[in-house]
């Protein structure tokens, strides 16, 4: 703080205003998760005898004391109260990790019901109120969790549950059950970054253990998905989501099943439209490619989904929906860049003409993959018109200089693809010119006689309505008349 | 192409023949299919012109079928097209045939992008009311029912917008149907279908018979009020509002009161948040005698609840509920209630409660009289006025009048002062802003002895301050107190100080000397106008800063109206003929602008 004043000071002295308003540095701040109403009857805890102490006999009812004595939530926001029952808590946690990685035989049926309460009891929670409403996971620092010394161990406990030899999922069906993971879901909203990465890896381990829960699963990551493209746009997990999402679309048997495809195509491609891409855009590009080298004929529906939702005003979006783009490209087959060469040409025309130089540019670099480049030349008939007047137009108006010189390249390397057909094209290019001057002048005129024509529609309808109330009062008023006439003779 | 020539051809034809529909559709639909997205866009929001000129009978053969079929395009050209189809019956032939109108918005109504879908749900709400009985039950209500059953969420959440509007039209038979359908998407297995139920459930209480409301509603409200979903609770909030309303008051503690007291009970502090949000409504719609019963102590845990964003949504309401609760409990329940816990927020930790409960907590003043304001809230106003954060303070400033009313301002004058100082000063000009805004009101309230005495001084600091706006708003704050106080005052004590500032070294301070008597001028009168400010303006015009010369310019201008015609002749014209001559050209502008608009030429 004293540093950033001092520099305040400096900058008053050189212009002569005070920069108040300079932005504090923010400092890192924790939350508590919203723990309605604490528990009022605080429990005292006492420690127990150490588990590896424990004569065998009594190891399993030990680790259930354990257990129980984990349920107890501590106040975490108070950073001093009640310090030793959370040493005891911690070195109780810390225990229970270490038996269940290490020891075997040591879960036994009985204790699988306690073992998921326990974790139940201490991570599932409402996530509380974006300390930071406007919180931008690119710019701001997350607010952590302020309970992090405890739940850590116990998802390192969860974690390690699941990962023991001597898991048995026939058993962890009944208490992990559909109710358990959407709650497990809900917690990917968690703004700390630190409880996401073990959600993420502690769910990947429930969907590859319990495989009753596997569509479940699938369809409430849509329903999350679904809520944040259309409904809130805020949802702090999509990455992690996505990253698991990856290895689960990897696994998919062929023929992809219906569900999944309409899973890409409704849910995967709308997720391009979300203000906040970037966070999750490596991902999610990961999830689309391994559609693709899945299945072959999903390339059609993933590209003309892309250029649907292609950014209008966001640049920054647009060089990565452009980056996309070339991952697809670089794993096309042949037979499916012919169905889609069109449209997405005169997409990237329009990219190349953008007046921002890193959207034209990254464009651009597209002819300097290989692969794209042979695709290109085999259909250089179709491509080549599609691009040559943006090229053309774009080599002589462009501001950037990279970007003209690369497109000098570009046009080169058509020449050299086709020679005659570029002559052609640049021989014809004023006369198409013309001719789209043209077609715009008749489009103004067909407008320009259709609007005269919808005046004279309307003005003959107002006649129309204007006769018919002249008509009506007059003969309201000869009713009228003959009664006024005759009061006045009376 | 050829097309095309046709129809260039036409329009002069068909005017002298009077007959209009000669437009090919093929043409029209080219601009409908339009490869630039814009071009599309635009035809689409003059859709009404090309129906009307193919005319009623082809709109509905022709255009309505090619519309049908081509529903794929951007969103935006969907949102253009479902917004104009609301409005076509006329363009279709009448109420008569305005069903016509369904097969695009039911298309339109299952699209993912929500504005759309809205949009098409609010056209297809529009047009039901045009539909003849006999058409709602043969073509509009199949349409409500296909949507509800439909295979993707999009469709079964649009459906949830139209039950309300048939329902009242149609048979009992149908209406059973209805009621069936609604229930069937209360229950939906995604929450996105339960979350657009429960939004419409409190719509479809009010358009559904009694018996009705009491056998379904109940069920399907107690049901969504412990929906596994959060964001499914907190909507059923909002629908027991209408419920509680339609309920006679001796069903209430059986059929909505238990679902409401878990509600402000929820452990999602969102479904805490929306009872807050809503405590005014719901304290309406369930009476006077719940509200002593429940109420009170449901908005008192709400005062306290752990989550600072409830907080401060129940303490945005502490002055509604307060004078809604029943007239002859209304100062015991304040007092012994709600008093101590409003005591308790004063002093929150949060800022957003505190300022939330300073922009309402000077209300109470009125409802608990003089007596009580002075004995318990003036200690909170007060400190409230010293609060270390600034909203606070100036909230509590904006909202002086309702004190004022009650036990006059001078009670608070001692404290208010150095509240005022440390928010003129504050480091954030947005603050200084605020804070010079109230200054009229202030000094209206506080009289002009108080104010010459201590707030004078900040007012003309501002005049000088480093940021514009503040000067500006400063400018724009002296006219208002001469308003107040008149042109004496004004001669007296504002005059001096602003063309002492003529002579500042600082060229922006001279100019604001210029900018205080361009909105002084009139306000002043033409004496004061001419004997003192004119003759600094004039002498201002040999200033050495080009800004300060072309300024002088528009000031005459500006107070030329002001003046008598010979002194606008005799002063002012041969200045603005010199500066008409200055070397540079702003100045040279703006002159001769004064010298045409002031007809000195």
């Amino acid at each position: 703080v004293s540093s950033s004043s001092s520099s305040s000071l400096n900058a008053e002295k050189v212009d002569g205003f005070p920069r108040r308003s300079m932005r504090r540095a923010r400092q890192r701040r924790s939350h508590s998760s919203s723990q309605f109403r604490y528990q009022s009857s605080q429990v005292e805890l006492t420690p127990l005898p150490l588990l590896k102490d424990a004569p065998v006999a009594e190891l399993h009812d030990l680790f259930c004391k354990k257990l129980q004595q984990c349920c107890v939530l501590f106040d975490f926001l108070d950073c001093v109260a009640d310090l030793k029952g959370k040493e005891i808590k911690r070195a109780a946690l810390n225990e229970l990790v270490e038996s269940v990685a290490t020891s075997r035989g040591v879960l036994i049926e009985p204790l699988y019901p306690e073992a998921i309460k326990m974790i139940s009891v201490n991570i599932f929670r409402t996530l509380p109120p974006s300390e930071n409403p406007d919180f931008d996971p690119e710019e701001d620092e997350p607010t952590l969790e302020a309970s992090w010394p405890h739940l850590q161990l116990v998802y390192e406990f969860f974690l390690r549950f699941l990962e023991s030899p001597d898991f048995q999922p026939s058993m962890a069906k009944r208490y992990v059950d559909q109710k358990f993971v959407l709650q497990l879901l809900e917690l990917f909203d968690s703004e700390d970054p630190r409880e996401r990465e073990y959600l993420k890896t502690i769910l990947h381990r429930v969907y590859g253990k319990l495989l009753g829960l596997r569509a479940y699963i699938r369809k409430q990551i849509n329903n999350i998905f679904l809520r944040f493209i259309y409904e809130t746009e805020h949802f702090n997990g999509v990455a992690e989501l996505l990253e698991i999402l990856g290895s689960i679309i990897n696994g998919f048997a062929l023929p992809l099943k219906s569900e999944h495809k309409q899973f890409l195509v409704r849910v995967l491609i709308p997720l391009h439209t979300a203000k906040s891409l970037s966070i999750f855009h490596a991902q999610l590009a990961y999830c689309v490619v391994q559609f693709m080298e899945k299945d072959a004929t999903v390339t059609e529906y993933i590209i003309r989904g892309l250029l649907k939702y292609w950014p209008k005003t966001c640049t920054q979006k647009e060089v990565m929906f452009l980056g996309e783009i070339e991952e697809i490209l670089d794993v096309i087959e042949p037979s499916q860049f012919i169905r889609v060469q069109e449209p997405l040409f005169k997409q990237i025309a329009a990219c190349i003409s953008s007046p921002h130089f890193q959207v034209a540019e990254r464009a651009l670099y597209f002819w300097n993959n290989e692969y794209i480049l042979s695709l290109i030349e085999e259909n250089c008939q179709v491509i080549l018109p599609l691009v040559f007047g943006t090229l053309y137009r774009v080599s002589k108006e462009h501001w950037n200089q990279t970007i003209v010189s690369l497109i000098y390249n570009v046009l080169k390397t058509f020449m050299e693809m086709n020679s005659k057909l570029f002559d052609d094209l640049t021989a014809s290019y004023k006369v198409e010119k013309q001719k789209e001057l043209k077609r715009e002048r008749e489009r103004a005129e067909l407008w320009r006689s259709l609007e005269e024509q919808q005046e004279r529609r309307l003005q003959s309808l107002g006649e129309a309505s204007r006769n018919q109330k002249n008509l009506q009062e007059r003969e309201k008023n000869s009713k009228n008349e003959p009664e006024n006439s005759a009061a006045n003779a009376t | 192409a050829r097309l095309r020539a046709e129809v260039l051809n036409c329009p002069s034809m068909a005017g002298a023949d009077g007959d209009d529909s000669l437009y090919p559709i093929a043409v029209l639909i080219d601009e409908l299919r339009n490869e630039d997205v814009q071009l599309r866009l635009n035809s689409i929001k003059k859709l009404s012109t090309i129906a009307l000129a193919l005319g009623v009978e082809r709109t509905r053969t022709e255009l309505l079928p090619f519309l049908t079929d081509t529903i794929y395009d951007e969103d935006e050209v969907l949102l253009a097209l479902a917004e104009q189809l609301g409005n076509f019956t006329m363009l279709v032939g009448g109420p008569e045939y305005v069903h016509c109108l369904l097969p695009p918005l039911e298309s339109l109504a299952t699209v993912e992008e929500t504005v759309v879908r809205d949009k098409a749900v609010e056209s297809l709400r529009k047009i039901s009311h045009e539909h003849s009985p006999v058409d709602l039950e043969v073509h509009f209500e199949p349409l409500v029912k296909r949507l509800a059953s439909g295979d993707w969420f999009t469709s079964r959440t649009s459906a949830c917008g139209l039950f309300s509007v048939c329902y009242p039209r149609v048979s009992s038979t149908v209406k059973a149907e209805i009621r069936q359908h609604f229930r069937n998407l209360c229950s939906d297995d995604t929450p996105m279908v339960r979350r657009a139920a429960a939004s419409k459930l409190g719509e479809f209480a009010k358009v559904l018979e009694l018996e009705y409301v009491k056998s379904d509603i109940i069920s399907l409200f107690t049901a969504l009020a412990s929906d596994e979903q959060d964001s499914v609770r907190l909507l059923a909030v909002e629908a027991c509002v209408s419920i509680a309303t339609l309920l006679p008051q001796e069903d209430l503690e059986t059929l909505v009161m238990p679902t409401l007291r878990q509600a402000a009970e929820d452990k999602s502090w969102r479904v805490r948040y929306m009872v807050a949000d809503k405590f005014s409504e719901l304290q309406k719609a369930v009476g006077p005698e719940i509200t002593k019963n429940d109420l009170v102590p449901a908005f008192q845990n709400l005062l306290k609840d752990c989550e600072a964003e409830v907080r401060a949504a129940a303490a945005n309401k502490v002055k509604e509920f307060c004078e809604n609760l029943p007239e002859d409990s209304r100062e015991t329940i304040i007092m012994t209630h709600i008093l101590p816990c409003v005591k308790e927020l004063v002093s929150d930790t949060n800022q957003h409660v505190k300022s939330a409960l300073a922009s309402v907590i000077m209300g109470l003043s009125t409802i608990l009289g003089k007596d009580n304001t002075i004995e318990h809230l003036l200690p909170l106003f007060l400190a409230q006025l010293k609060d270390e954060c600034p909203e606070v303070r100036l909230n509590i400033i904006s909202n002086l009048d309702c004190v004022n009313e009650v036990i006059g301002i001078r009670q608070l004058s001692q404290s208010l002062l150095p509240a005022i100082v440390e928010l003129a000063e504050d480091a954030k000009w947005r603050v200084r802003l605020a804070i010079i805004e109230y200054m009229p009101l202030l000094a209206g309230q506080l009289g002009v002895e108080f104010f010459d005495e201590k707030l004078n001084s900040l007012c003309m600091a501002w005049l000088v301050d480093h940021v514009y706006a503040i000067r500006e708003a400063a400018t724009c704050n002296l006219t208002k107190l001469v308003e107040k106080f008149g042109a004496e005052w004004a001669q007296n004590t504002i005059v001096p100080k602003v063309l002492g500032m003529a002579n500042d070294p600082n060229y922006l301070h001279r100019m604001t000397t210029l900018f205080c008597i361009n909105a002084l001028s009139e306000a002043c009168g033409q004496e004061i106008t001419t004997k003192h400010m004119l003759p600094v303006v004039l002498k201002m015009s040999n200033d050495q800063v080009a800004n300060v010369r072309f300024n002088v310019a528009k000031s005459l201008q500006k107070i030329g109206p002001v003046l008598d015609s010979n002194c606008l002749q005799t002063e002012v014209k041969p200045v603005l003929e010199k500066l008409a001559a200055d070397q540079d050209i702003d100045v040279k502008y703006f002159a001769q602008e004064a010298i045409s608009v002031l007809a000195l030429a």
